[in-house]
């Protein structure tokens, strides 16, 4: 990318601990506006935790979260999801029992007024959003096709189908950051290039997405930047490239000597 | 007349439930009438705690205590406790909003709760609510303690009170009569209440936080707020249902608010179908109507049977609800009567079926 697009997220120096176990440390990263940003790392580097700080199921313990030019730390989900972060699970969370559509229809709650008042009254006003509602529900579970399974219960939906209704869910909230938890986990090949294709149409429509990925072959192929996380620390950030040639996540990828690569010293003896 | 359309079968059911207090009245006896009353009131209440129970999934046990503070309201209000007689326009909606701060009084320290933490806690504060009633006689008298209060203001309309009966349109209309007709207006403008909570944005969220708390707060519900909603919708409807009850019997005591009580409305929800409207009209309906019948209807048929009355009604009665129960969730467990969703839930066979046939008829759309 040549132009400098302005900065979206920004997490300065993140630390959040368990008990005595120090999840993350030190972590910093940026997204750019309308970029598809990959985080990856081993299992157990800390991705699913600094995802739950960034949607705001989990609080920070140190450092600045800022989001679109404000500050947004230790915020609730659902002032986040309002701010413009929508998620989706990496075990997916459906509305099991309502149908397609109406999970859809949840994710327009927060861009929407109604209360209590207006279902009671039934006015024309009510009417004329739940109307809107349902409209744009349709035309997401177009968009990530599944138009036709709109009456299906969740539950019933295949594996695929459900990843694809979550994403449609969440951009119901019409985020500006959408972040995607191993969206490909358990897909098949050809799934997985679809969804490659999903999330290359997602961006195009302007929203930024973040991508948690296990699988580093579907990153390299999408991301535009990448960051890897190993034992709660940014070990790399880079354009895919970059990033795959490192030594360091090389190491933390291969299971090689953690401490041999990315510490100078260590080379010294031998010069 | 075509029943199919719409329009003449509401008008068909209007006339059923209009002339509905002169069958029973013919056929069963001046008694019944006032059974049916009763059921029009606890069909509030089941309407009421379905709100929190049905859309929102949050398991409530103590929801009597509503229903006791709606009523004790009316009573200490429109009686000679303390000698006030405030017009019923004024105590109702006052024992309706009363109730609903209670509601969310309850609501707000159980928002983290769920499931079996959740049901004793709202167990544990229907008896609180039961038991202040019963001993706030002394060192001030409030309440009239386990004595309660009797003598409270019939349901009246300035003048009108429909607790004696009455000339109308050239018909004698008993009091019976025409509290039923007053519950059938409440308990109608409960129903629509529940039919458009149900279809609103409001209800949508309920039945997210009923399926997938986190996943609902993600989604931007705040999930704290929407949740009071519940309890102070469920309690509203709690309330309004007891002042009813005050006025139409004329006397309260605590007795009335007990842990049974709260689980028998429970059962009219879970029994009729949880979460549908119509399910649950038809639990409220049968769950008043059987033991009634049962109680009338057991020392006869025993003493032809037998001879001889061998078990009392009384104890036969629950014994007879105990096995119903399980039976119904035994074979029905969504509900007599499920809500569409829960049916489909409980039949995915039939939904695979179903979703085949989408697959092959979307291509002509």
């Amino acid at each position: 990318m040549t132009t400098v697009a302005d900065t979206l997220l920004e997490l300065r120096g993140i630390g959040k601990r368990f008990g005595g176990l120090a999840a993350l440390s030190e972590v910093s990263l940026h997204i750019r506006s309308g970029e598809i940003y990959g985080l990856i790392g081993p299992n157990g580097a800390g991705k699913t935790t600094l995802f739950n700080i960034i949607t705001g199921l989990y609080q920070l313990d140190e450092g600045t979260f800022q989001f679109a030019g404000s500050s947004y730390a230790r915020c609730k989900p659902h002032v986040l999801a309002h701010a413009g972060i929508a998620r989706t699970f990496q075990n997916i969370r459906l509305f099991a029992n309502m149908t397609a559509l109406e999970n859809v229809m949840v994710g327009r709650h927060v861009r929407t007024h109604a209360g209590i008042w207006g279902a009671l009254a039934c006015n024309r006003a009510t009417r004329d959003e739940e109307r809107a509602i349902e409209k744009r529900a349709h035309e997401l579970l177009h968009f990530v096709g599944i138009q036709r399974h709109s009456n299906t219960l969740a539950k019933n939906l295949s594996y695929g189908e459900q990843r694809r209704l979550e994403i449609a869910r969440a951009l119901a909230t019409e985020p500006k950051l959408l972040a995607l938890d191993e969206p490909a986990a358990g897909m098949n090949a050809t799934e997985t290039e679809s969804l490659k294709e999903l999330m290359k149409k997602i961006r195009d429509s302007g929203v930024t997405v973040l991508l948690i990925e296990h699988d580093v072959k579907l990153i390299m192929g999408l991301c535009d930047r990448v960051a890897v996380l190993d034992y709660g620390k940014k070990i790399a950030e880079g354009v895919p490239e970059e990033v795959r040639s490192n030594p360091a996540v090389i190491a933390a990828y291969l299971g090689g000597e953690v401490t041999e690569a990315p510490r100078p010293q260590a080379g010294e003896g031998l010069g | 007349m075509k029943l199919h359309r719409p329009a003449n079968r509401h008008l068909l059911v209007a006339l059923v439930l209009l002339v509905l207090p002169f069958i029973i009245d013919s056929l069963f006896g001046h008694g019944w009438v006032r059974i049916a009353d009763f059921a029009l009131l606890y069909i509030m209440l089941a309407l009421g705690l379905n709100i929190v129970v049905g859309y929102a999934g949050l398991l409530d046990l103590g929801y009597i205590a509503f229903f006791a503070v709606g009523a004790y309201t009316y009573a200490l209000l429109g009686s000679p406790q303390f000698g006030l007689h405030w017009p019923v326009w004024v105590v109702l909606p006052l024992g309706a909003l009363l109730a609903c701060i209670f509601g969310v009084l309850l609501g707000a320290p159980t928002l983290r709760l769920r499931g079996d933490y959740l049901a004793i806690v709202t167990l544990g504060f229907g008896e609180i609510i039961r038991i202040f009633m019963n001993n706030l006689n002394a060192p001030v008298n409030i309440t009239n303690g386990p004595q309660g209060i009797s003598m409270i203001d019939p349901l009246h309309v300035g003048d009108f009170s429909i607790g004696q009966r009455h000339e109308l349109f050239g018909l004698d209309i008993s009091s019976l009569h025409l509290h039923y007709y007053l519950f059938l207006g409440f308990t109608l403008l409960v129903v629509l209440v529940s039919r458009r909570l149900e279809n609103s944005r409001i209800g949508r969220a309920w039945m997210a936080i009923r399926e997938d708390e986190v996943a609902a707060s993600a989604m931007g519900i705040n999930t704290r707020n929407v949740k009071l909603l519940a309890f102070a919708m469920g309690a509203t409807f709690g309330g309004i249902s007891g002042g009813l009850f005050a006025g139409f019997q004329g006397f309260v005591s605590p007795e009335s608010f007990s842990l049974m009580e709260s689980i028998m409305v429970l059962c009219m929800v879970v029994l009729g179908g949880m979460g549908n409207i119509g399910g649950v009209v038809l639990g409220g309906v049968l769950l008043v109507i059987l033991p009634e019948a049962f109680r009338h209807g057991a020392g006869p048929l025993q003493q032809a049977l037998f001879g001889a009355v061998v078990v009392d009604p009384e104890s036969l009665r629950m014994l007879l609800f105990g096995l119903a129960l399980i039976l119904v969730m035994l074979w029905r467990p969504a509900g007599l009567w499920p809500s569409a969703q829960r049916r489909r839930e409980l039949a995915p066979d039939e939904t695979v079926a179903q979703q085949e046939q989408e697959t092959v008829y979307d291509h002509s759309r």
